[in-house]
């Protein structure tokens, strides 16, 4: 303002402006200042971590004694004798005399017991089908009648509910042949349901699932929550499934049996669910005391309501005395950065409270180790977008779901201690249900955005976003002050040539094509985006190639991609469409770099809306990349330390945002190197697909082509 | 307890009397009946089903008041010109597969759990809703309970002809969120002559009746307008009070050597109570004990396996001393159902008559079994069961399904000459506002294959829902063809929004919809009897006999609605006021500002020496700047903002110095 001699003093714009303009000035001082703040407030988080409390207080968990006996406990074993009893030759007759046995026992409770018949669904890739409601077309055309899997479903109607909601409990079992840990989870879950016939305070209508585990925990109850709540009546589905089973004999009852005559093969339904419960023991043994790991993500990061963790976590460890424990990322427990970190931040919270005494923000160094591993942990399976058990496919029906792990100490032969293993399996399952029972509305008051640190820790969103959005603020600034600078750096030169002598009818031109100038930049950004989605849909047709091995595929999906980024480069490509244009092509990858940060910052902040956790590690990789993105020409001409370290940093950051190399890095990180190949990429990702994870959408649509948009960048010829 | 029922004895007596004498013009007189109906069920529990009748004959005769008809029903009538009117209080569901639906206990006194509530009015069309409104408001008051939330016009229907004919007259209103206890049942008592302190609702004792599995208590009333000139409407009052419970020793019979072995029982030890004698207003006080046709024609069949003839006299009197089962009481009179149409057996009714048991005996009727039997009920020829399909807060389809029962469909399909038998079922269903049912996408699909709807839609009435003004309403009848195995109607709903100020305190359980009605026409759940014309006195066998449509109503549902954060209102207005600030705020900035007069403003302001205090202020900044210090040569704008910025920073890092300070002395 100030080489502005004139006698009137020059208006000053709008404090908000001016703000904004100072920014962009300074944008490299903001940006560096914003990203490593938002990288510190990440390793922030674990400190930060709240306790987490029971928000809703009609949940009352333990307020009541369990009345939970050792005469269920009896019955349970006696149910777990007489199925290990039924052991016959072929799987497929010990499964068909199991389910008639645990359907007696069900019935002979006065609950009601019933069949629910499914298919496997069909490993297939569907385009179109990532955010849309689960339906029932998802198993049209599987009409292999030879496979199918028989789950057990038993409700016990409360006797004064009025039968509008429902709680689920779930137990994997695999019926032809069983392992120790399903006989055991199906004994707690007997137990717990024979108890719950007798009670008087069921408000709720109770659901036991005995899922069949034939093909994994997770297909059976999706199976089954697909046929409970979007059933087809007209075409194929269950009724398809039944033409098949005709010759399935299950339904043979003898006339004799006056509970099996109530046996229905319908699927019977109960309410509105809940919650619901998966319960799974563990087969491998803890060493020092049982313990209870839980499982809480859900497909795209989606999780439970935190009350549901707070009564299962208070419940273990006031009540039943479990050790309780998440997922956590072991091999960051020994890392030494992180311990000393820890001790940095252990220290500095000493410090702060010997300043005042109620600022308590410093925890242990090995708790901040702990929490950082579980919070990886979290962040990562979230980002995943898989679920974590079979408690995913509750959450894709709005019902708060959750996976108990429960790990018996070692010695479990012994049947006094089995016994006791089992009381305090079911007290906790029945403390859990009790406290949903007392709830009269579904779960709303805790938080349903959060990270965990530790079992009785979590981040809330208000925390958690604020290192997100110190990542993502540089974004826009730089892409302003870029494309300031890409165009005075035109402006300049030509202003400094062509004061008086051009024509008049040139620089209008020029003016013209400096304003749209960014258009360029912005139909390229647009092609790779295109590419990118292409890209993402090639998995699809891959995947139809018959009898190939992933080291095979990932190398065809490699080449057609590269296949297709020459087409597009050829046909709509980066040629240009005036030759004037080339005059203003010095600042170009400056409007190009500018153009995709914008992409980079639309494409983050509506990942972050979908799946946050995504959008976090996302930003961690790209944004770093996206700001620090210079020609390599230009570097290696200046050749001074400055620009060398910047070369280098540029080179070590487009490597490492690159997908598969980031995957193989972190496997490396968290596995070990040994035994890692192409193909491992391929299966993972084969998995996102599957699950219908938006990680998969974001890759291809915002990661990859802002990574070669990037890479273009940098390769510029300028 | 015995001196005040003596006391109301007494006084009761001398005001019959009393009136008696002083008015000769009593055309019939009031009546009173109290019965009990005793029933095993299959499942190892026992119906109870109480059936109380008061009756007021049409008359001028009593004035204001009543002998023993309730004063607070009577005036009622005929305040608000009811004709009929049927009220009933539910906890807990009736489980029609279990415990039958096919006979007239069921048909009537089955219910959606919570409050059931309609009325036919004896009014023009125009006063009818005014009389309902004020009519749920008496209730309201007379039975504790917030029927009074039917008056809003969301809340009722008026359905055309699913329910007894009555030509536009007729209200039907359901709340099925009210919690049903004992201050329902105390008013509901005192209807009653005796109330609860003798006869057979002595037996009422409340922690065993509410600590049952289904507890329904209702109350219908029938006027009936006399043909004679000048007298007022008669009344007849019908209570009933159908509770099933489980008899006490169940729990160790569960894991027995022999699970089929129904439970014995006693009254005392279902009801924890004995009667002594029957309330002495009324006029027939019977306990009855029933065998459903299934239970019978299962004793028939042990009585073939063991050799015996299946007489029909046999099935009589034979099972008053027989190897199956043992009554503690010897019955006074055996009726036998009239069966030309089921193929089970007849149903058997045992009659005790309470008028011989006084304190010193009470009657403590007990059964017990001596073998283990098994039975099942009698159902409706098809199965309703609604449920919702979807999932989402946008949207939604409500499907009710109906599943045939093997058992009638044969009988049924016995019965049909030709294949063009037709079996109709009535459906009606009442869908809030909120709930935007679509009825055009209704979908109707026979056996698992979608049919056209009018190819099985005989009739259909519908009004749909006005949004915050009255419900949807859908009337159906189907026609099904009589080897119908499953049926399945889908209709689809989108979620509505409601107002902030609509939500009911736990708007976050969902949204109830009411039950739905289906009823079957064809099929009567009449039982006939035999006897002579002295049954025909007894109120319940009447009930019994008279022929109604079998009934049965559907899972009241759950719909969770969007609701919003409640504490959002106050974010709300946070953000309004803020949005509201800039916006006047900058508009006012632009109306007031002018651009000329600023300029020569500042050209002043610059005009003007700085004062000494600024000059070494900024001195100083300059040296902890470590830059050279300039005079203030030209008057520039950039000075003077430097010097301000001086002098924030300086106010700045002063409050900082404080907020410091305190925060570690306080601290």
């Amino acid at each position: 303002m100030a080489e502005t001699e004139t006698d009137i003093p020059k208006m000053k714009p709008r404090p908000i402006v001016r703000l904004g303009l100072f920014l962009m000035s300074h944008s490299l001082l903001a940006s560096i200042v914003c990203c490593s703040a938002g990288v510190l407030a990440l390793l922030l988080l674990p400190v930060l971590a709240k306790n987490t409390y029971i928000s809703e207080n009609a949940l009352m968990p333990g307020s009541a004694n369990p009345m939970l006996s050792n005469q269920d406990i009896v019955q349970a074993n006696k149910l777990a004798e007489d199925l290990s009893d039924l052991d016959f030759k072929s799987a497929e007759t010990a499964g068909i005399q199991r389910r008639r046995l645990i359907a007696q026992y069900i019935s002979n409770l006065g609950a009601e017991a019933s069949y629910h018949k499914f298919h496997p669904p069909m490993n297939r890739f569907h385009p179109l089908h990532f955010f849309a409601t689960p339906d029932s077309e998802m198993i049209e055309g599987s009409t292999n009648c030879s496979i199918y899997g028989v789950n057990m479903v038993g409700i016990i109607r409360a006797p004064r509910g009025d039968g509008k909601e429902a709680i689920v409990l779930v137990t994997p079992y695999n019926f032809g042949r069983s392992s120790q840990g399903e006989t055991l989870s199906l004994s707690i879950a007997f137990s717990v349901f024979s108890l719950l016939t007798r009670v008087t305070w069921l408000a709720k209508d109770i659901i036991w699932l005995v899922a069949d585990a034939q093909f994994g925990e997770y297909p059976p109850v999706a199976a089954w929550l697909r046929d409970y709540h979007t059933p087809a009546f007209g075409s194929f589905g269950t009724l398809g499934a039944e033409m098949c089973c005709k010759t399935y004999n299950i339904y043979e009852l003898e006339q004799d049996s006056i509970e099996q005559r109530n046996l229905t093969d319908g699927l019977k339904r109960a309410g509105t669910m809940a919650a619901a419960l998966v319960i799974n023991v563990a087969d491998k043994n803890e060493p020092f005391e049982d313990s209870l790991g839980m499982y809480v993500e859900a497909s795209n990061g989606q999780m439970p309501n935190l009350d549901l963790i707070n009564i299962v976590n208070y419940l273990a460890v006031h009540r039943q005395g479990l050790r309780v424990k998440v997922e956590k990322f072991w091999s960051l427990l020994g890392s030494k950065w992180l311990k000393i970190l820890g001790e940095v931040f252990e220290s500095l919270g000493e410090v702060a409270k010997s300043l005042n005494p109620q600022w308590k923000f410093g925890i242990p160094a090995a708790d901040y180790v702990e929490g950082t591993a579980t919070l990886v942990s979290s962040l990562y399976y979230q980002a995943l977008g898989i679920p974590t058990g079979a408690h995913g496919a509750f959450r894709d029906f709005q019902v708060d779901a959750i996976t108990l792990e429960i790990s018996p100490r070692v010695s479990s032969t012994n049947k006094g201690r089995r016994n006791e293993f089992l009381l305090r399996g079911g007290r906790l399952i029945e403390g859990v249900i009790r406290s949903v029972n007392n709830l009269l509305e579904k779960f709303h008051q805790s938080f349903f955005l959060y990270l965990l640190t530790s079992p009785s820790k979590f981040v809330s969103v208000g925390v958690y976003m604020i290192p997100f959005a110190l990542l993502v603020a540089p974004l826009p600034l730089v892409a302003a002050s870029l494309y300031a600078d890409g165009n005075s750096k035109n402006l300049s030169p030509q202003n400094g040539k062509s004061t008086s002598s051009t024509t008049v009818a040139a620089d209008e031109l020029g003016i013209t094509f400096r304003s749209w100038k960014w258009l360029n930049a912005a139909r390229k950004v647009f092609v790779v985006h295109v590419w990118g989605a292409i890209v993402s849909l090639l998995p699809y047709f891959i995947s139809q190639i018959p009898d190939c091995s992933p080291e095979y595929r990932f190398g065809i999906w490699v080449i057609f991609s590269l296949l297709v980024l020459l087409i597009l480069y050829f046909i709509l490509g980066f040629q240009l469409p005036l030759a004037q244009v080339s005059r203003y092509e010095k600042g170009e990858w400056a409007i190009l770099k500018s153009v995709t940060i914008s992409a980079v910052f639309i494409g983050l902040c509506l990942m972050s809306v979908i799946n946050f956790a995504t959008a976090e590690i996302g930003a961690l990789l790209m944004v770093p990349t996206c700001l620090l993105a210079c020609p390599l020409k230009l570097d290696t001409e200046a050749c001074n330390l400055k620009s060398v370290t910047r070369m280098v940093t540029n080179l070590v950051l487009v490597t490492l945002s690159f997908p598969p190399v980031a995957f193989f890095v972190l496997k490396g990180v968290v596995e070990g190197h040994d035994g890692s190949n192409v193909g491992d990429f391929w299966i993972w990702v084969e998995s996102l697909w599957a699950w219908n994870s938006a990680t998969y959408l974001y890759m291809g649509m915002v990661h990859l082509p802002c990574w070669v948009l990037c890479l273009h960048v940098l390769l510029h010829s300028c | 307890m015995e001196i005040p029922s003596l006391v109301l004895f007494f006084t009761l007596i001398g005001q019959l009397l009393f009136i008696g004498i002083a008015f000769g013009s009593v055309i019939g007189e009031e009546e009173f009946h109290e019965e009990l109906v005793l029933r095993p069920l299959p499942d190892r529990k026992v119906m109870g089903h109480f059936h109380f009748e008061s009756r007021a004959p049409p008359s001028n005769s009593f004035g204001r008041h009543h002998h023993l008809f309730p004063k607070a029903i009577a005036q009622l009538v005929k305040k608000f010109q009811v004709k009929e009117m049927e009220l009933s209080f539910t906890q807990g569901r009736w489980n029609y597969e279990q415990w039958g639906s096919f006979d007239p206990i069921p048909s009537n006194n089955a219910k959606p759990p919570g409050v059931e509530l309609w009325a036919v009015f004896n009014l023009p069309q125009e006063q009818v809703d005014a009389s309902w409104k004020n009519l749920t408001h008496t209730l309201s008051g007379l039975f504790c309970a917030s029927i009074n939330f039917l008056e809003s016009s969301t809340s009722y229907s008026a359905p055309e002809w699913s329910f007894p004919p009555a030509s536009g007259s007729l209200r039907y209103g359901t709340l099925p969120r009210e919690a049903v206890c004992t201050e329902n049942l105390t008013p509901w008592l005192k209807l009653l002559p005796c109330r609860d302190k003798d006869g057979l609702s002595a037996l009422m004792h409340r922690p065993s009746i509410y600590k049952g599995f289904y507890h329904s208590q209702r109350l219908r009333l029938t006027s009936i307008a006399s043909n004679l000139e000048g007298l007022g409407p008669g009344i007849v009052l019908e209570q009933t009070l159908t509770v099933v419970l489980q008899p006490d020793n169940q729990k160790n019979m569960m894991y027995s050597s022999k699970p089929n072995l129904q439970p014995g029982w006693s009254m005392s030890s279902i009801f924890g109570r004995k009667v002594n004698g029957r309330c002495m207003l009324a006029k027939s006080s019977n306990v009855y004990l029933q065998f459903e046709r299934g239970l019978v024609s299962e004793l028939k069949n042990l009585e073939k396996e063991n050799g015996k003839s299946g007489d029909e006299n046999l099935a009589l009197e034979g099972f008053l001393s027989n190897p199956y089962f043992e009554l503690s009481i010897k019955p006074d009179r055996i009726f036998q159902e009239v069966n030309n149409f089921h193929i089970k057996g007849p149903s058997i009714i045992y009659e005790f008559q309470v008028d011989k048991y006084s304190e010193s005996l009470p009657f403590d009727l007990g059964l017990t079994w001596k073998i283990p039997i098994g039975w099942t009920c009698q159902q409706a020829p098809l199965h309703a069961c609604r449920f919702l399909m979807g999932s989402g807060n946008e949207r939604g389809a409500i499907a009710i399904s109906l599943k045939s029962i093997e058992s009638i469909m044969s009988s049924l399909d016995a019965n049909s000459l030709d294949g063009s038998c037709k079996l109709q079922v009535d459906i009606f269903q009442v869908v809030p506002w909120y709930i935007k049912v679509y009825y055009h996408t209704l979908g109707v699909f026979v056996d698992g294959k979608p049919h056209a709807v009018r190819d099985i839609v005989e009739k259909i009435h519908v009004s749909p829902s006005k949004d915050k003004e009255s419900p949807g309403v859908m009337e159906m009848v189907l026609k099904l063809p009589c080897g119908v195995k499953s049926a399945a109607l889908t209709i689809e709903f989108d979620k509505g929004f409601l107002h902030i100020d609509e939500y009911p305190p736990d708007a976050n359980q969902g949204f109830d919809i009411p039950s739905a009605v289906i009823s079957f026409p064809n099929f009567h759940s009449n039982l006939l009897f035999l006897g002579d014309g002295s049954l025909n006195k007894s109120p319940i066998i009447s009930v019994f006999q008279k022929k109604s449509p079998v009934l049965s109503y559907t899972e009241v549902l759950l719909v969770p609605l969007t609701t919003p954060d409640f504490s959002m209102p106050y974010n709300v207005i946070t953000i309004t006021c803020t949005v509201f600030a800039l916006y006047f705020g900058s508009l006012l900035n632009v109306l007031r500002r002018r651009v000329g007069e600023e300029e020569r403003f500042l050209k002043s302001k610059a005009a003007k020496k700085t004062g000494p205090v600024s000059q070494l202020l900024s001195k100083i900044l300059a040296k902890l700047r470590r830059k050279k210090w300039e005079p203030p040569s030209s008057p520039e704008a950039a000075s003077s903002s430097s010097f301000i910025n001086s002098k924030l920073v300086f106010k700045v890092i002063l409050v900082a110095a404080i907020a410091v300070c305190w925060q570690y002395y306080s601290g």
